[in-house]
């Protein structure tokens, strides 16, 4: 980082000054040489206040809108509404537990299947790969970060769901059938096939992050173990991991917080069932497909509002996910580096 | 050294570089698999009449996603003029003028805001713009991205600005400039590649996005170009294409979905080549 900033530094005042050259010949004056600066320069300093405070705004007012439009369902339910399984329109009587159940065990299972994935990749990029494969390798897993979610939504649902559905379900079933979290029927589209695809989703996240963390690590850190007549995998394992371990977990955290919120993808491959089953087969239902699901239908202030604040959940349920997440990769990042 | 003496360390090399290029190689491989299958299932279905019709009433064969293209361009663009001035200005507040408390307030809203579910954002501009005029609207869809794309456009800018010598802006000072012209004159050009890099991924990540459309721009089946309406999007299009039950419906969702894929691939890697022409040069 600093080379690359030493590097730079010529270009840059070649920049400042070809400007100042070009507005005049004596380069003591970069500024006011057009009327128009004068006038720039007394607003400059209270539009870029302003510009900050229309930021500030729209985000304590994503709260705030969120908070009050909650509120009639907040009243008529209380805090049972997170551990209340009925969501009935007709009676309106709402709970947010089979939702809740659907949104934290896919996204638990997803994490379970990315971590080892992609901190093992971010390993290899990082440390083992020559760079001629590091590069390539790690923009192909950098663009799959890339792929619009409804996109991952299609595959899961045509392609995805019908393998499950035909093979890798009755395969989980002869096999592993006596444990009830592989019980039922075969549907394709479920709890499992959704972590599957947040599974996908959240890899590439996970792996380039840590492979930054990993990279972050002091170079002495591995030198010292090698020198000590180590392998680079033990110099992996015994000292460049232990240093990045916290913001490998951050990162990880990350990846599970994107996959709380992943709404689209999700939605295509879920099911869509309100009901908390023991089998990971069967169709379920999350805090974010339900709204997308539910939302243009609803017409009653109740049902609005019993919706709104299954998003202000979502919403708070991220901003905890993501504070730690970020706490945890500065602690090795150093609190200069934005992440 | 890890306390597994039983395998030797040249095993250990081995086994642990061969699992990790496996899963690397997995990761990357999903990309290609995914890629194939869109490619495959969606090339045969893009032709003319898909490009330029709008769509047909179900039932009726043929059709096209043009209004959802167009639709496309109208939301996110109306979305960047509102995000770019916004964005830049609070990323050289946070960059040059760095007050203390109030910076760090900031900094915190964005690391917030980017971690924000897009639904939840969408719910938002559902409130806010939506429920008091009553109808949908691609404006209220712009307004979302907008909130999404801040994030990334403030930190990026915050980011870039970061990496110019901080002597540039206070010899500007020095020699008498204006707060505007040293950040304008002095400061911006340099951390301009990064800026733009900054603003094309938040450009890509937004034009992916489905979620919050549900509520806002909410889809169209006609031409529609005044943004005080419901509007029809390319990534809409694909979700209820998908959901549908009609098997031509599924052939135009692929379609969609690789033109979806291409364009936003081709804006990363365009903000990769913007990044890397400054820091080779």
């Amino acid at each position: 980082m600093e080379e690359q900033a030493k590097a730079e530094r010529p270009s840059y005042l070649s920049v400042a000054f070809t400007d100042t050259q070009q507005a005049a010949r004596r380069p003591t004056v970069i500024v006011a040489r057009r009327a128009s600066d004068s006038i720039a320069g007394r607003c400059f300093p209270w539009l870029v206040r302003g510009a900050m405070g229309i930021f500030l705004t729209l985000t304590i007012g994503l709260f705030v809108e969120l908070l009050v439009n909650s509120l009639p369902s907040i009243r008529q339910f209380g805090l049972a509404f997170l551990w209340t399984s009925s969501w009935n329109p007709v009676t309106e009587r709402f709970g947010a537990l089979p939702f809740i159940y659907g949104t934290v065990v896919s996204s638990l299972i997803a994490l379970a299947t990315a971590a080892g994935v992609g901190i093992m990749g971010a390993a290899f990029l990082a440390e083992f790969a020559p760079r001629a494969i590091a590069a390539p390798l790690g923009l192909l897993i950098e663009l799959l970060a890339a792929v619009p979610s409804v996109v991952y939504g299609l595959w899961g649902l045509f392609v995805l769901a019908p393998a499950m559905q035909h093979s890798i379900e009755p395969a989980l079933q002869r096999y592993l059938g006596f444990l009830p979290i592989f019980g039922g029927a075969c549907y394709g589209v479920g709890l499992l096939t959704a972590a599957f695809i947040l599974a996908l989703m959240i890899v590439p996240t996970i792996t380039a992050l840590s492979r930054d963390l990993l990279q972050a690590a002091p170079g002495e850190l591995r030198e010292a173990m090698l020198a000590l007549g180590a392998t680079r995998w033990d110099a992996f394992r015994a000292a460049v991991l232990p240093y990045a371990r916290s913001g490998i977990f951050g990162a990880c955290i990350l990846g599970l917080g994107r996959a709380l919120g992943e709404t689209i993808a999700t939605t295509m491959v879920i099911g869509n069932r309100p009901a908390i089953s023991m089998s990971l087969l069967a169709p379920s239902y999350t805090l974010s497909s339900v709204i997308a699901n539910e939302f243009t239908e609803a017409t009653t202030t109740t049902y609005i509002s019993a919706l709104v604040e299954l998003g202000l959940l979502l919403f708070l349920i991220s901003v905890l996910v993501n504070s730690v997440a970020r706490v945890l990769m500065r602690a090795v990042f150093g609190a200069t580096e934005p992440t | 050294m890890t306390g597994h003496h039983l395998i030797s360390g040249k095993v250990r090399q081995g086994l642990g570089v061969f699992l990790s290029a496996l899963c690397a190689g997995s990761a990357a491989a999903s990309l290609l698999v995914i890629l194939i299958y869109v490619v495959r299932e969606g090339a045969g279905a893009i032709n003319l009449p898909f490009l330029t019709q709008v769509p047909h009433p179900v039932g009726v064969p043929g059709g096209g996603v043009a209004n959802g293209i167009v639709g496309s361009f109208i939301i996110v663009g109306m979305a960047t003029v509102m995000a770019v001035p916004v964005g830049v200005l609070t990323g050289i507040y946070l960059a040059l003028y760095n007050g203390g408390r109030m910076a760090d307030l900031v900094r915190f809203m964005s690391d917030v805001l980017s971690g924000i579910p897009s639904i939840a954002i969408g719910l938002f501009a559902y409130v806010v713009l939506v429920q008091p005029f009553g109808r949908f609207s691609a404006f209220s869809a712009s307004f979302a991205f907008t909130v999404m794309m801040l994030p990334i456009i403030v930190r990026a800018t915050e980011g870039a600005i970061a990496t110019v010598p901080r002597t540039i802006y206070e010899s500007a000072l020095a020699l008498g400039g204006s707060d505007y012209a040293c950040a304008v004159r002095a400061v911006l050009p340099a951390a301009r590649p990064a800026i733009v890099t900054g603003l094309l991924l938040s450009i890509a990540r937004v034009t992916g996005e489905t979620a919050p459309l549900l509520f806002t721009a909410f889809g169209s089946q006609f031409w529609v170009l005044d943004p005080f309406r419901p509007m029809a999007e390319l990534s809409l299009q694909i979700f209820t294409y998908a959901l549908s039950p009609y098997e031509s419906w599924h052939r135009q969702a692929w379609a969609g979905a690789l033109l979806l894929i291409v364009a936003v691939f081709v804006l990363n890697l365009i903000a990769r080549l913007a990044l890397s022409r400054r820091t080779s040069s």
